[in-house]
C-alpha cells in the first residue's frame, strides 16, 4: 500500500505541472465568444441542444462566409454544470480569452445571469440572456451592458393572458374564469406571481397561484387540488423534470391538455416526450418555432453536418426547439458584432463595443430574409431605452410527435409590463447608487 | 535533515503547550501565511483571486464549521449549507438594513444568528444519532431553504428572490476590487482558522472528541451532553454562517437560496471527509480537493485533448474522473488527505536515514 | 370527504413510490453498514441502460434481462473495486465511496447512452379508475403492488433463508462475521446484486412516469425521511415510513400549505420524520444500539 502511495505522490505533482502549462493562443482578427455550457447534470439535454445549435451557426458563418466580414469566429467551452459558482468560475476564466477578451455571455441560467451581472458591469463585457434572467434588465438605462433580449418573463406572461383571451373571444371574456399558475418552487418560478396578480386585477378573472418544490416529480397535491378547483385555464411555469409529470398528472386528472399554457422552458422536446400521448394538444408559448425549412439551417445542414462538422452527435436533433434556439443565440451574437463592425471597423472588438452593436441592432424582416431566418425569429431592435426589443410570443402545440404553430407573433402588453419594469430597475439602481443613462424613449 | 525536533527543549509547560511545538512547523505556518498575504498578491491575476482563491477559502472556513461539528464532535450534519444561508441573509438584512454599523460586525452578528438556527436544530442531537441525526439535519436543510425563499421580508420581497449585495465597506474605502476582496476573505479565514485550531486543543475541543468517541463514556466521566453537543451545534453554524456571508458578499455579489442548496451541503461534508474528518488542514485540502479539482480537470482536459475529442465527451469524462478519483483516494487514504500529510511528515522526520 | 380521501389515497401511493427507492438503501445499509449514496445514481443507470436498448428495438424482455446483467456486473465490480480494498473502514468512508461511485455512475451512463430524455412505455394504463365517486390511478395501485411483492419477497429472504441470516451478521460487524466463516465477499456481492435489481424496478417505474431522464437520480431525497422514518435496517419499516410520509406530506400540502404559502412538501417529510425520531430514535422498526462503556 505504502508503495501505491509514493507513485500516488509522484503522480500529483506530475500532473500539476502538466495541467499549469495552459496553452493560449492569439491570433489577429478573430473575434472570441465565451461559451459557458452545460453539457452534463440535470438540465444537459436542453444544454447539449442550445449550445449544439450555437456553435453549429457559428462554425456554418466562419466556413460559408469566412467570418463576420474576414474576422473569424473562435470560441470556448467551459462547464457549467448549471451550478452557479462554476459559472462564475467559467465568467472569469473566459472574459480575457481571445485577442480582445470575451464579446457577450450567453449562461442560459437565470442564476448565473444574477451573479454576473455586477462584474460584467465593471468589466464592460455585455451579457445576453435571452428569455431568462433579469426581467427588470430590460431597462437599459439602469443596467448598460445585461440584454434580456426577445422577450422577458413579464412580457411573455401577459402574451399569455392575451392568448387565452383570444381563445375565450376577447379580453372581456376573461371576467370570471380561473387560472391556475402551476409555478416551480424557486426565484424562475414565482418570478411572475405580481404580474399575474396585476392582470387579474384589470381583466377581473381570479388567478391561484400553486408551487411545486424542486424538482417536482411529484405533483399529485397540487393536481389534485387543480382538480378540485376546476380552473378554466392552467399556466404552467415548469422547469426540467417538472413539465413532463406536470402533464401527465393532467391526463390523469383529466384535465385537458390544450387548457394548459407552458412556458418556453416547459416547450421543448424534452419536456413533453417523456409524458407520452398525455401532452397531445399542450400548448406552449415560445419565441421561436421548431423545424429545419429556413435556408440558414439548410446551410448548416449542407456546410456544416454534411462535413461531418457538426456539433450535435445525433442528426435527428436537429431542428427541435433547444437547437434553433441554440441558433437564434448565434443569429443575434453574430448581427451584434456585424453591427458594432459597422462602427468600429472590421477587426477584433472588445467587449464593450459589442456591447454598443448589441444595443443598437436592427434586424427587420428585410434582414430576416437576407440571413434566412424569416419565420424563425421575430424582427428585433433594441435601443438604450430598451434592451428587450419585441416581447412578442408565438404558440405553439404539441400533436403527439411535433410542435405547431399555432398563432402568428402576438404582442406582448408593454402598458402593464413597462412600468413595472422602470420601479424595479429604479429600486435597483437607488440600491447600488447608479444613476440611469439618459436616453431617448423609443 | 531539515525537519529534526533534535535540540528543541521545552523548558516550560507554556512551551509544551504551544501551537506549533516544533520549531520547523512554526517556520513552515509563518512561511505559508507569508505566501498567502505577501507572495500570493504578487504573482496572481484577476482570475485566480475571483474564481480560485476567494471560493477555494471560503469552502475551506465552510469546511472547517462543518468539520468541527461533525469531525471533532461527531455529530454528523447534512444540512449545512443551510445555516450558511442563514449567515448570508442575515448578513444582507443587517448590512443594508443598519449600514452605520461596521461590516465586521455585522458579519459576526450574522454568525451569531446561524449559531442561533444551529442550536436550535442541535436539540435533537441530544437523542438521535448517526446516520439517523445526518437525515435530520436534512430537515434543517430543507426548512430553512422554504424560509428563504417564502418568507419576504428577508428576501426585500424581490420577485425573483435573488438580492444582490451592497459592497463591502472598511474606513471609508469599498472592498470591491479582486485583491481587496482576497485580503477581506483571507483575513477573516486566517483569523477564524487559527481560533479553531485553539479552540480544538483546548478543553472545548477535548470534550468535543470525548463525545465523540463515545458519548455515554464522556457523559458518565462528566462531561455535560446538553452543553457541549449545542456548544458544536452553536460554534460550528457560526463558522458557517460567516463563511456563508462571505460566500454572498465578496464571491458571488447575490443572495440566493439556491446557492446554498442541497448539493452545497453535500459538497462540504465531501470536502471534510476526502480532506480529513476531525483535522484543520484537511478542511482546506478537502476544498481544494472538490473545488478546484473539477476545474482543474476541465482546464487540463480542454488543454490536453481540446481539439481531438468532443466537447461532450470531455465533460463526461471529467465527471468519471472526479468520480474515480474520490474512491482512489479514500482506498489510499481512507482517514483522509491530511492523512497523507502527516505520513509524508513522519518520514522527512526520519529522512535520510530511516530505521 | 371524498376529497379528503383521494388526497389520502393519492399521498398513499406516492408513498409506496417513494418506498421503492428506500428499499435499495435498507437493503444495502442491512448488509453492510454502508448509506449508499450512489442508489439514486444506480436508478438512473439501470433505467437509461433498459430504455436504450429498447430503442435499439430489442425485445422488452431481452432488455430487462441485459439490464439485469448489467447491474450485476455493477455489483461484482463494485465490490472488486470500492469495496474490497475498504473492509473495516468508517462507515462514513464507506458513504463518501459511494458517492465517488455516483459520480462515476452518472459520467459513465451519459458517456454510454448520452444525456438525452428518454420516454418510457411499460404498457401499464395511466388511466384513472374511479371506486365511489374517488379517483385512484392504475399504474400507482400496480406499482404498490409491485413494491408489496417485492417486500414480501425480501422479508422472507432476509429472516428464514440462510443466506438472508448471514447478510444480517454481516451487517452486525464484519470481522466477527468473517471469523466465523461467512464469506464476505459474496455476500457483498449478492447484496449489490439484489439491491441492483430493486434500482431496476425503481428505475423503470419512476422513469416511465418522469421520462428516463437525469432528475431521475434525484428521487433519492424522497427517499430519505423514508428510511429515517421507518428505520435503516427494516424492509418493513420501508414501507410503512413510505404510507405514512406520503400521505401525510400530501395532506399537509393540499390542507396547510395554502396557509402558509404552498410548497411544504419538500421539507414536510423530514420535519415529520424528525418528530419521529424525538420519540423513537432508531426510526419506528430500526435496530436499536445497545451502547455500553
Amino acid at each position: 500500500m505504502l508503495g501505491l502511495k509514493k507513485w500516488f505522490l509522484i503522480g500529483i505533482s506530475a500532473s500539476l505541472v502538466g495541467g499549469a502549462t495552459m496553452i493560449s493562443s492569439a491570433a489577429a482578427d478573430e473575434q472570441f465568444v465565451p461559451l459557458p455550457s452545460y453539457r452534463v447534470g440535470p438540465y444537459a439535454a436542453g444544454g447539449t441542444g442550445l449550445y449544439g445549435g450555437f456553435i453549429d451557426y457559428m462554425n456554418m458563418i466562419n466556413i460559408r462566409d469566412g467570418g463576420i466580414n474576414g474576422v473569424k469566429l473562435t470560441w470556448e467551452e467551459c462547464e457549467t454544470e448549471y451550478s452557479t459558482p462554476r459559472g462564475v468560475e467559467c465568467y472569469e476564466r473566459l472574459k480575457n480569452k481571445g485577442p480582445t477578451g470575451a464579446s457577450v455571455f450567453n449562461f442560459v441560467s437565470t442564476g448565473m445571469t444574477y451573479a454576473v451581472i455586477e462584474r460584467a458591469t465593471n468589466d464592460k463585457i455585455p451579457i445576453m440572456s435571452m428569455g431568462y434572467g433579469r426581467t427588470d434588465a430590460s431597462d437599459g438605462r439602469v443596467f448598460p451592458y445585461i440584454f434580456p433580449i426577445i422577450t422577458n418573463y413579464w412580457s411573455q406572461n401577459t402574451a399569455k393572458i392575451k392568448f387565452i383571451g383570444m381563445k375565450e373571444g376577447g379580453m372581456d371574456k376573461l371576467k370570471g374564469k380561473h387560472i391556475v399558475n402551476l409555478h416551480h418552487g424557486s426565484g424562475y418560478g414565482r418570478e411572475t406571481i405580481p404580474v399575474l396578480n396585476k392582470q387579474a386585477e384589470i381583466y377581473g378573472f381570479k388567478v391561484s397561484h400553486l408551487e411545486v418544490p424542486h424538482p417536482g416529480a411529484d405533483q399529485k397535491s397540487q393536481w389534485l387540488q387543480i382538480r378540485r378547483m376546476k380552473p378554466d385555464w392552467v399556466i404552467l411555469r415548469g422547469w426540467g423534470v417538472m413539465n413532463p409529470t406536470a402533464l401527465k398528472e393532467a391526463a390523469r386528472m383529466r384535465f385537458p391538455a390544450d387548457k394548459i399554457v407552458g412556458v418556453w422552458w416547459s416547450g421543448a422536446e424534452e419536456d413533453v416526450i417523456p409524458a407520452g400521448k398525455a401532452a397531445k394538444g399542450f400548448i406552449a408559448a415560445g419565441f421561436h418555432p421548431a423545424g429545419t425549412d429556413f435556408p440558414a439551417i439548410q446551410d448548416i445542414i449542407k456546410h456544416v453536418y454534411d462535413d461531418g462538422k457538426g456539433n450535435l452527435s445525433d442528426k435527428k436533433r436537429l431542428g427541435t426547439i433547444y437547437w434553433n434556439r441554440g441558433i437564434i443565440h448565434g443569429v443575434v451574437t453574430v448581427e451584434a458584432i456585424r453591427t458594432a463592425q459597422e462602427k468600429f471597423g472590421k477587426k477584433s472588438l472588445t467587449g464593450e463595443q459589442v456591447r454598443w452593436g448589441l444595443e443598437n441592432i436592427n434586424i427587420d424582416e428585410g434582414r430576416l430574409n437576407e440571413l434566412g431566418v424569416a419565420g424563425l425569429m421575430m424582427p428585433i431592435k433594441l435601443s438604450c431605452y430598451d434592451h428587450e426589443g419585441g416581447g412578442s410570443v408565438k404558440f405553439q402545440q404539441w400533436d403527439g410527435s411535433k410542435w405547431n404553430v399555432i398563432t402568428d407573433w402576438i404582442k406582448s402588453d408593454q402598458s402593464i409590463v413597462r412600468p413595472m419594469i422602470e420601479e424595479s430597475a429604479a429600486k435597483y439602481a437607488k440600491e447600488k447608487g447608479i444613476t440611469p443613462r439618459d436616453c431617448p424613449k423609443t | 535533515m531539515f525537519y529534526r525536533e533534535t535540540g528543541q527543549f521545552k523548558t516550560s509547560y507554556a512551551a509544551d503547550d504551544a501551537i506549533f511545538p516544533i520549531r520547523q512547523d512554526f517556520l513552515g505556518f509563518g512561511i505559508i501565511m507569508l505566501i498567502a498575504f505577501v507572495g500570493i498578491p504578487l504573482v496572481s491575476n484577476e482570475y485566480y483571486f475571483v474564481a480560485i482563491l476567494v471560493p477555494f477559502l471560503i469552502s475551506g472556513l465552510a469546511a472547517l464549521g462543518l468539520n468541527i461539528l461533525t469531525g471533532y464532535a461527531g455529530q454528523l450534519s447534512l444540512g449545512a449549507a443551510a445555516f450558511m444561508s442563514v449567515g448570508a441573509f442575515s448578513a444582507w438584512n443587517f448590512i443594508t438594513r443598519l449600514p452605520e454599523i461596521p461590516f465586521v460586525i455585522s458579519f459576526i452578528l450574522s454568525g451569531l444568528a446561524a449559531a442561533a438556527v444551529g442550536v436550535f436544530f442541535g436539540i435533537p442531537s441530544l437523542r438521535i444519532k448517526g446516520f439517523y441525526l445526518a437525515v435530520a439535519t436534512l430537515a434543517a436543510q430543507f426548512f430553512i431553504e422554504w424560509i428563504f425563499t417564502h418568507v419576504g421580508w428577508f428576501y426585500n420581497y424581490d420577485p425573483s428572490g435573488s438580492i444582490s449585495t451592497p459592497p463591502l465597506t472598511l474606513f471609508g474605502f469599498e472592498l470591491t476590487s479582486p485583491i481587496s476582496r482576497y485580503y477581506t476573505t483571507l483575513t477573516i479565514v486566517s483569523v477564524l482558522a487559527l481560533l479553531a485550531k485553539n479552540m480544538m486543543r483546548c478543553s472545548i475541543g477535548r470534550d468535543f472528541m470525548a463525545v465523540r468517541d463515545m458519548d455515554i463514556a464522556a457523559e458518565v466521566i462528566g462531561i455535560p451532553m446538553l452543553k457541549t453537543k449545542l456548544l458544536a451545534f452553536a460554534i460550528s453554524s457560526f463558522y458557517l454562517g460567516i463563511a456563508g456571508a462571505l460566500w454572498a458578499f465578496t464571491y458571488l455579489g447575490n443572495v440566493e437560496p439556491a446557492a446554498f442548496d442541497i448539493s452545497m451541503s453535500l459538497r462540504i461534508l465531501f470536502m471534510i471527509i476526502v480532506g480529513g474528518v476531525g483535522t484543520i488542514l484537511g478542511s482546506f485540502i478537502g476544498a481544494a480537493f472538490i473545488l478546484l479539482l473539477p476545474i482543474f480537470l476541465n482546464i487540463s482536459a480542454h488543454a490536453l485533448l481540446g481539439d481531438l475529442v468532443s466537447q461532450q465527451f470531455l465533460v463526461v469524462a471529467e465527471l468519471m474522473v472526479f468520480g474515480g478519483l474520490i474512491i482512489f483516494f479514500l482506498i489510499i487514504e481512507p482517514q483522509g488527505m491530511a492523512r497523507l500529510w502527516q505520513i509524508v511528515k513522519e518520514k522527512i522526520r526520519m529522512w535520510p536515514f530511516p530505521y | 370527504m371524498s376529497f379528503f380521501m383521494e388526497v389520502l389515497i393519492a399521498g398513499l401511493l406516492a408513498g409506496v413510490m417513494y418506498s421503492l427507492v428506500a428499499l435499495g438503501f435498507v437493503l444495502i445499509f442491512k448488509a453492510s453498514g454502508v448509506l449508499n449514496y450512489a442508489q439514486g445514481t444506480m436508478a438512473l443507470f439501470a433505467a437509461l441502460s433498459f430504455v436504450s436498448f429498447v430503442e435499439m428495438g430489442i425485445n422488452f424482455w431481452v432488455a430487462l434481462l441485459l439490464t439485469a446483467i448489467i447491474m450485476v456486473i455493477l455489483a461484482f465490480v463494485v465490490e472488486r473495486v470500492v469495496l474490497r480494498p475498504l473492509v473495516n473502514q468508517p462507515l462514513i468512508t464507506l458513504f463518501m465511496a459511494t458517492i465517488g461511485l455516483s459520480f462515476f455512475l452518472e459520467g459513465f451512463a451519459q458517456a454510454l447512452w448520452g444525456s438525452q430524455v428518454h420516454r418510457l412505455e411499460l404498457g401499464i394504463s395511466d388511466d384513472p379508475i374511479f371506486i365511489g365517486d374517488i379517483m385512484v390511478s392504475q399504474f400507482d395501485i400496480f406499482a404498490g403492488v409491485t413494491a408489496a411483492a417485492m417486500v414480501a419477497g425480501l422479508a422472507f429472504f432476509f429472516s428464514k433463508t440462510k443466506m438472508g441470516r448471514a447478510l444480517r451478521a454481516v451487517a452486525d460487524d464484519h470481522q466477527a462475521a468473517l471469523s466465523i466463516g461467512i464469506p464476505l465477499r459474496h455476500i457483498w456481492v449478492l447484496v449489490w446484486v439484489v439491491a441492483g435489481f430493486v434500482a431496476i424496478v425503481a428505475g423503470l417505474l419512476w422513469g416511465s412516469r418522469l421520462g428516463v431522464q437525469f432528475a431521475l437520480s434525484l428521487i433519492i431525497l424522497k427517499a430519505f425521511p423514508v428510511l429515517i422514518l421507518g428505520g435503516f435496517e427494516s424492509i418493513p419499516g420501508a414501507i410503512v415510513g413510505g404510507l405514512i410520509i406520503g400521505s401525510s406530506e400530501k395532506l399537509a400540502e393540499v390542507y396547510l400549505g395554502p396557509y402558509v404559502g404552498g410548497g411544504i412538501e419538500n421539507f414536510f417529510p423530514y420535519m415529520l420524520a424528525l418528530a419521529f425520531l424525538l420519540i423513537r430514535p432508531y426510526g419506528l422498526f430500526g435496530e436499536v444500539h445497545i451502547e455500553r462503556v
